[in-house]
């Protein structure tokens, strides 16, 4: 073995050397590190930074709060309840299920409450606040404020929802809001509705939800990693929706359902010095309530398969035949075209009507006839054969002409979604439709509204209207003003004038009013019934429509032992004070028989209420 | 150099106080640039640790039981550790496969050695016994050492490295083989090995690979591409690069680091307290922190350069550079430079277990310069 010497000088030069070496080495490395820093601190600093802000920084939307939906008297519709939740916080609760056990002493507590809790608890930070129960009863609120100090971590929350007090009284119109679909947020703005969860589904709620709505607020939050809200860091306010001030008058409204009682109908009235709707009733109605926090199935199902079809606006998308009701406009035509009728504008009605050229025979209601009939004893009596011999004379393309100048077929314009246009019948209509042409034998039936032509209660209502206002026409609307939230100032709604109907002579127009008149004021009329007591004068026509064909002609009274859902529509016009009107109303009563026994007294009751105060005067 | 004390008690640090340190073996240019780190420590984990005072009482405890370990081995005189240096090696190894046969499992790895009072891990003593075993070795060795020898050496840092990391534990791994073949290289490795040695690493790079464990694959993939597994393990570097990089020249300011006080930066009292000081202190604060750092890396240096044999020259230079490794790798590694390796930023983050080791290291090099015979 080979004995090397240690050379410690040596050793001492060579360590000192490494050890240089090594510390030059370190320096370098520690230069490398903070080449590394100054890239990361200087060169990105702003990238970083904004990495960081991005991390701390959520933006949380503030819904804004839904305006209010009020009636012409400013009588609540539509309003913001508050409604309390119990909600728990995992994190604070020592022992969660120990917890909803004696929480459920308290306050009703409910299986499915418990496994809707369970199953968000799953899904949220444990210091997230979860629902256990929603709405609850006051007294349950009470129980528990009252021992609140024994449940550390269990917390009433309070939010708004919507609540329609006057209920089923104007579900149709007010609608209803209901928890956002898939379908709304396609057409939704996002950004608006972040922290929104109802929208309009039906109604007004609908037609105006951005009106309503208003705008959405924001708070800026600084956010810990795990999403807990340290503190706000900004807000902006949202701006509430605006309120809205209906036409419509509630009690009317009532007045009218009421009359309508258990029958399935329609009931328009209209102020004809605006168009602007006082009252809008489809019977049978809902609770718009149901829908708001969701419905249950059951009576989901229920509303919806009803054969009374509940839900249906039957004012705004119910089509019925208008009967003997289009008289008045026949005879308005009658004058305007100058047809003549019969011999010197008289005919003499023995009940029958064979038409020319063929072996078309067609009855009146009234079977023995009404002897020598001219256009006055026409409307008053309602004598079918003297509008069938106008409608011949007249002929169906101007019969159509005069007819859609009063708004028939075509939708009126209300500011409700779905509104139906109703049908007014032309040989061009009746080519496209079933390639066939018109024959002579449905213009006959067409004068005395069977046939094809179909209305809604709403169009029958604003062409009564039309007469009542002389030919000026007001588009119908159920929104009076919107008001702004921040100054209160009122917003009618823009330009309701529609083109007038204009006639050759205006006298014509208060003729065919007096006619209206003596329907009711006339002890021959057919809605005198209804002139008992009666302190101002009502302009009105009573109409009776086929739901099956009997045969020919619409015979009214006959038809009493006939199953419900045969039995003809009761319908009725009429506006009052005949001279200078300030009411319109349509009346449709299904299967109600004869439109002066089922449809006149409610009409009559309508505008008793609106024209009659207190004192029992006119107003 | 840095450093001209060579008498330090009288000339550095005045009267009493400065007796004192000698009679306890203390450097007082060492012993104030620990001090400082630990202050600096205690600030920032002050902020990192939600402002708790009981997390800054459990770490000041600590410290002053690390400082109380580093007198005591202050007071070895150099020639006394070589002589039991075997045996501590010895015990340490033997300790070391107690562990892996008999260990606690914590925190996924096995390397707790329960001793009924105390649990403490073997391979802490490794970071201490291996330089020692090494520098000892070659201290009887002529230098440069011979292949032979150096194959002695390697074996020495070998054994214990392999059963460190089969823990597994890759971060004391990679300390103890650093601190091993710091030594080797002190001791004036030839070139010719030294590549030698590098390329047959870059040969076994692919069976150390294979031997990795998954979570450990998993870090260096992550290491690559952060971005990949942006909830999972890169999300650590990611928060981590985005506090630094916010923190911009100067920083947000102390306790008003968001990543930190909002809770996006993870481990951000132990392993990426890095991350909090250089958000809160930015640019500036981690230059300081680095020139503290290497302020004390050029002393214990410089206490090597001034030591008597070799075996203290050894010892105190690889446990010098042995703060370095930590510092490098720590801050590599919050930085994105490097993978995610679990090596805690010396003397500033939480926790006690290295901070003990490293103090007694100090104490090491404090006995190495403070029991030099005056007339060599």
């Amino acid at each position: 073995m080979r004995i090397r010497i240690k050379d410690r000088n040596q050793e001492q030069r060579l360590f000192v050397s490494r050890t240089v070496l090594t510390f030059v080495a370190v320096a370098a490395l520690f230069g490398a590190l903070v080449g590394r820093l100054v890239w990361l601190q200087i060169v990105n600093h702003r990238h970083y930074t904004t990495l960081s802000v991005g991390n701390r920084v959520r933006i949380q939307p503030v819904p804004p709060t839904r305006g209010l939906i009020y009636d012409r008297n400013g009588r609540l519709l539509a309003e913001n309840l508050p409604s309390f939740r119990l909600d728990i916080v995992p994190e604070e609760v020592p022992d969660v299920d120990r917890t909803i056990e004696r929480l459920s002493g308290i306050v009703h507590i409910d299986r499915q409450d418990v496994a809707r809790f369970k199953r968000q608890m799953h899904h949220e930070h444990r210091f997230e606040s979860i629902p256990i129960r929603y709405r609850l009863t006051s007294r349950e609120l009470a129980r528990f404020a009252v021992d609140r100090s024994r449940f550390p971590g269990v917390e009433v929350h309070a939010n708004l929802t919507r609540y329609y007090p006057e209920g089923k009284n104007l579900a149709h119109i007010v609608g209803y809001v209901g928890a956002i679909d898939r379908q709304d947020l396609n057409r939704l703005d996002d950004s608006n509705y972040a922290g929104t969860t109802h929208v309009g589904k039906t109604g007004i709620e609908q037609r105006y939800e951005q009106r309503l709505h208003g705008t959405v607020g924001y708070r800026k939050v600084e956010v810990t990693a795990e999403g807990r809200v340290v503190r706000v860091l900004d807000r902006k306010s949202p701006v509430p929706g605006q309120n809205v001030y209906l036409t419509v008058d509630s009690k009317l409204q009532e007045v009218a359902r009421k009359a309508l009682g258990k029958q399935h109908g329609a009931v328009v009235a209209i102020d004809t010095k605006t168009g602007g709707i006082l009252a809008m009733v489809s019977t049978p109605s809902f609770d718009p309530n149901r829908f708001v926090d969701g419905i249950d199935p059951g009576t989901y199902a229920r509303l919806t398969h009803s054969p009374a079809k509940p839900l249906f606006n039957r004012a705004i998308r119910g089509r019925y035949p208008p009967g003997s009701t289009i008289k008045p406009f026949m005879g308005l035509a009658e004058l305007q075209t100058g047809t003549v009728v019969g011999r010197n504008g008289k005919v003499d009605c023995k009940g029958v009507y064979h038409l020319p050229h063929t072996d078309s025979v067609y009855h009146g209601w009234k079977r023995w006839g009404h002897g020598w009939t001219d256009l006055r004893k026409a409307i008053t009596q309602s004598c079918d054969i003297y509008f069938y011999h106008l409608a011949v004379a007249m002929g169906i393309q101007k019969m159509h002409d005069f007819l859609s100048r009063f708004g028939f077929g075509k939708r009126t314009g209300v500011d409700l979604d779905g509104e139906r246009p109703g049908l007014l019948p032309s040989p061009a209509w009746k080519r496209k439709k079933y390639g066939k042409p018109w024959y002579t034998g449905e213009t006959v039936i067409t004068g005395i509204g069977q046939g094809y032509m179909l209305i809604t209660p709403l169009q029958l209502a604003t062409a009564t209207a039309i007469i009542a206002d002389r030919g000026e026409r007001l588009r119908p609307h159920l929104v009076k003003d919107f008001q702004d939230p921040v100054d209160d100032k009122l917003d009618p709604p823009t330009d309701v004038k529609e083109p007038p109907v204009r006639l050759r002579n205006a006298s014509y127009w208060r003729r065919i009013t007096r006619d209206m008149e003596r329907v009711v004021g006339s002890i021959h009329g057919t809605a005198h019934n209804i002139s008992y007591g009666l302190k101002y004068k009502v302009a009105g026509k009573t109409g009776t429509a086929q739901v099956f064909s009997s045969g020919g002609g619409d015979q009214e009274g006959e038809e009493k032992n006939l199953p419900m859902k045969l039995r003809d529509h009761a319908l009725f016009i009429a506006f009052a004070p005949a001279e200078h009107p300030r009411i319109a109303v349509a009346v449709v009563v299904e299967h109600g028989g004869g439109g002066s026994v089922a449809a006149a007294p409610v009409a009559r009751k309508v505008m008793d209420t609106y024209l009659i105060d207190e004192t029992h005067a006119v107003r | 150099m840095l450093f001209d004390d060579d008498y330090p008690t009288s000339q550095g640090v005045t009267g009493g106080f400065g007796r004192l340190l000698e009679r306890l073996h203390l450097d007082p240019p060492l012993l104030a640039g620990l001090l400082l780190l630990c202050g600096v420590g205690l600030a920032i984990l002050y902020s990192a640790g939600g402002e708790s005072e009981g997390i800054l009482l459990r770490q000041g405890l600590r410290m002053v039981l690390a400082f109380g370990v580093m007198i005591v081995v202050a007071q070895i005189p150099p020639l006394t550790m070589r002589l039991w240096t075997p045996l501590l090696y010895l015990g340490g190894v033997i300790l070391l496969i107690l562990v892996a046969w008999m260990g606690d499992v914590g925190q996924g790895a096995q390397r707790w050695l329960d001793l009924g009072v105390v649990r403490f891990q073997p391979s802490e003593i490794m970071k201490l016994a291996v330089p020692m075993m090494v520098a000892s070795f070659l201290h009887y060795r002529p230098l440069p050492p011979r292949l032979r020898h150096v194959a002695w050496a390697a074996a020495l840092i070998l054994v214990p490295v392999v059963l460190i990391a089969r823990q597994p534990d890759l971060g004391t791994a990679v300390l103890v083989a650093s601190a091993g073949l710091f030594t080797l290289f002190l001791a004036g490795l030839r070139w010719r090995y030294i590549w030698g040695l590098a390329l047959s690493m870059a040969a076994l790079a692919p069976v150390i690979w294979f031997h990795l464990r998954d979570y450990q694959k998993q870090r260096v993939l992550t290491f690559f591409n952060p971005e990949k597994d942006p909830l999972g393990a890169g999300y650590h570097i990611i928060q981590s690069k985005i506090a630094i990089g916010s923190g911009g020249l100067f920083g947000k300011g102390w306790l008003n680091g968001t990543q930190a006080h909002l809770q996006f930066l993870p481990e951000r009292s132990t392993d990426f307290i890095f991350a909090v000081l250089g958000e809160e202190f930015g640019l500036v604060g981690l230059c300081l922190l680095l020139v503290l750092y290497l302020y004390v890396i050029g002393r214990g240096l410089q206490i090597a350069i001034r030591a008597q044999d070799t075996f203290e020259r050894l010892l105190a230079g690889s446990l010098s550079l042995t703060l370095f490794v930590y510092v490098f790798v720590n801050a590599g590694m919050v930085t994105g430079l490097m993978p995610v390796v679990g090596v805690p930023l010396p003397l500033i983050s939480y926790g006690g277990t290295s901070m003990v080791t490293l103090m007694a290291g100090f104490g090491i090099l404090m006995s190495v310069h403070t029991h030099r015979k005056l007339v060599a």
